[in-house]
């Protein structure tokens, strides 16, 4: 594995540069802005599907990240609307919030393993929107609407992040922004998986008495992969909530959480990348068969069952064939 | 109080019919059928129409829903599951083709039947009222037939050859097919016998409750609740995991009237502590 890590950088930095320059100039080429809120749509719910992707990595099937997402725009949404807190502050304590939420959840129920632990996070999403409702902060079914948009951040002076309320594109400042946490969740993910908690991972997804037994710290661990695993469900959460300044108990559902869980299948479960092509696929699949009415739902899942009957190992296995490169 | 146990029996007999046939399948295939809510509600829809709309007796209505749905559970095993089960590399990726199979037959049944909320006649007329339960006597009768139909499954179950098969093969696949059991046929009739009771269920219930497109989700998540409880992949695990949850529901509707629709979130926390204490719920097998 000695391989010149140049080409990969490159790569990145030229993707990361065609999204951030090429796509708005296309966009503003085409005048198609509606673009703008489904392909930052497209980069959160990835955030989020990465999150369901480190869980998968500790060999655990996670349908419960939209408890964590819903979690961290409630928290973003509480925190800006009752204690004015600035956005951008709100943003990573929603994550924390989640994280820690996660430990003292994570730890009964990471003990399950396989479908147990399946069926538990999926209750934990029905869990989630029933507090949403019951407990007064949160507003119960009416939910908390009209979040102001994300204030301004300067420094001695000098605007670092202009006001987004004063700006004439507000979609484009957001897009950014969600284009840019989507290189930074990646970065990280890429890191992660290659650095020796990494490896230490992928040993509890195949053999977790056998870890154990070589001294592997498994209970710590996957408590570990599992708050990261929320704190980026409640990060995409706190930044969705922001986008359309409203968030209500169904905000995210069991659909919701059962989707993020398939971006992953779909993109592969062995290729970091994965998450990110399986959400652009499944978003813009569902975008398109827009047109086709009330048969969106039946082409839709008629293509799944489809491409699970020919690519049972996700997308990118046809790029990359045999190799279970991560 | 007599009258909340007398609920939660009523509840827990159809709760157990339907967590039975989500265990089977899980216990035979290791599949986690998504689907089986959706199931349901097709059986519901069949009822409807024979019922409601042909008007033909309720017993033919009801054997119509078990055997489309029994139908609908082979063909899925047979060219979905299977293949998908051989050619993966992750046994979870059955998962995505559940939860794609439940987005397939959620658009069906809302293409074929519309969204609105359907009910039939009522089976039988009139209510049970003594002093302390009252009951109407359709919901006892369906009670009835629920309760036969668990105890009918488990003497097929335990006594008949094919019964024999899917047990073996529950409890070890490999060891079974090299005792000469024909493992994708006894698949397939499991498979076909889970979605056939779900549908059953679905046909009971709709000359009741009715039903609706919308309600499958949120019986895939009861269902899940009760073999949680009694443990996956377990036959009487998730009778019992049927009965607590009904009773559950019965008391927590009557108890926790005041404070609003907590019932399920209480609920689930007490999951969440019971599964702590005991991670394989009641009799489930330690996993892995």
């Amino acid at each position: 594995m000695k391989t010149s890590a140049t080409p990969k950088i490159v790569a990145a930095a030229l993707f990361l540069l065609v999204l951030l320059a090429g796509v708005p100039l296309l966009i503003s080429a085409t005048g198609r802005t509606d673009l703008y809120y489904t392909l930052t749509s497209v980069a959160l719910l990835s955030i989020i599907s990465a999150g369901v992707w480190i869980t998968f990595y500790i060999g655990r099937i996670n349908i419960g990240q939209g408890a964590y997402a819903l979690m961290g725009g409630y928290v973003s949404a509480i925190l800006v609307m009752n204690y004015g807190v600035s956005f951008w502050l709100t943003l990573p304590l929603a994550g924390l919030f989640c994280a820690a939420a996660s430990v003292l959840i994570g730890l009964p129920i990471l003990r399950l393993r396989g479908v147990y632990f399946a069926m538990v996070t999926l209750v934990l999403t029905e869990v989630a929107r029933l507090l949403a409702l019951a407990i007064p902060i949160t507003n119960g079914a009416k939910g908390i609407v009209s979040i102001p948009l994300p204030t301004g951040i300067s420094f001695f002076g000098i605007t670092l992040v202009p006001d987004f309320s004063n700006l004439a594109n507000p979609r484009l400042a957001f897009y950014i922004v969600a284009v840019l946490l989507m290189a930074l969740c990646f970065l990280g993910l890429y890191r992660l998986a290659h650095s020796r908690i990494g490896q230490l991972c992928q040993s509890l997804q195949q053999n977790e008495e056998l870890a154990s037994s070589i001294g592997v710290n498994i209970a710590y661990l996957r408590v570990v992969a599992y708050a990261l695993s929320s704190f980026l469900g409640g990060v995409g959460g706190a930044m969705f909530a922001s986008i359309s300044q409203s968030i209500y108990p169904s905000s995210f559902t069991v659909a919701d959480s059962v989707n993020f869980m398939l971006n992953c299948f779909l993109g592969g479960l062995g290729y970091v990348l994965g998450p990110m092509l399986g959400t652009f696929v499944l978003y813009f699949g569902w975008d398109v068969l827009f047109q086709t009415g009330e048969y969106q739902l039946l082409i839709f899942s008629t293509v799944l069952i489809l491409l699970m009957l020919v690519l049972p190992n996700g997308l990118l296995s046809l790029a990359l064939p045999g190799k279970r490169s991560v | 109080m007599e009258q909340v146990i007398a609920n939660g029996l009523y509840l827990g007999a159809q709760y157990a019919l339907i967590a039975l046939g989500l265990t089977l399948i899980f216990a035979l295939m290791n599949v986690l059928n998504f689907a089986h809510g959706q199931m349901y509600v097709l059986g519901g829809f069949v009822t409807y129409s024979v019922y409601g709309q042909l008007k033909l007796p309720f017993v033919v209505a009801l054997i119509c829903s078990g055997v489309t749905l029994a139908v609908v559970g082979a063909l899925m095993e047979k060219f979905l599951f299977r293949p998908v089960i051989r050619r993966s590399k992750r046994e979870e990726s059955t998962m995505l083709l559940a939860a794609a199979t439940a987005f397939f037959l959620d658009a069906i049944i809302l293409l074929l039947f519309g969204e609105k909320q359907r009910g039939v006649p009522k089976i039988v007329s009139g209510v049970f009222i003594s002093d302390s339960v009252i009951l109407p006597y359709d919901r006892i009768v369906v009670g009835v037939v629920a309760i036969l139909m668990i105890a009918a499954f488990m003497l097929y179950m335990q006594y008949s050859k094919p019964g024999r098969a899917m047990r073996a093969l529950a409890q070890d696949r490999i060891a079974a097919q090299l005792m000469g059991v024909k493992v994708e046929r006894y698949s397939m009739i499991g498979f076909a016998l889970g979605a056939m009771l779900a549908g059953v269920v679905g046909g009971l219930l709709v000359s009741i409750t009715g039903v609706n497109s919308g309600i499958g989700g949120p019986i895939s998540i009861k269902a899940f609740l009760m073999v949680m409880i009694g443990g996956a992949g377990v036959v009487a695990g998730a009778i019992a995991g049927g009965f607590i949850l009904g009773m559950m529901e019965s008391v927590g509707l009557t108890v926790l009237r005041e404070y609003g629709d907590v019932t399920y979130l209480v609920i689930f926390a007490l999951l969440m502590v019971f599964l702590s204490i005991r991670p394989n719920g009641l009799m489930g097998k330690p996993w892995g």
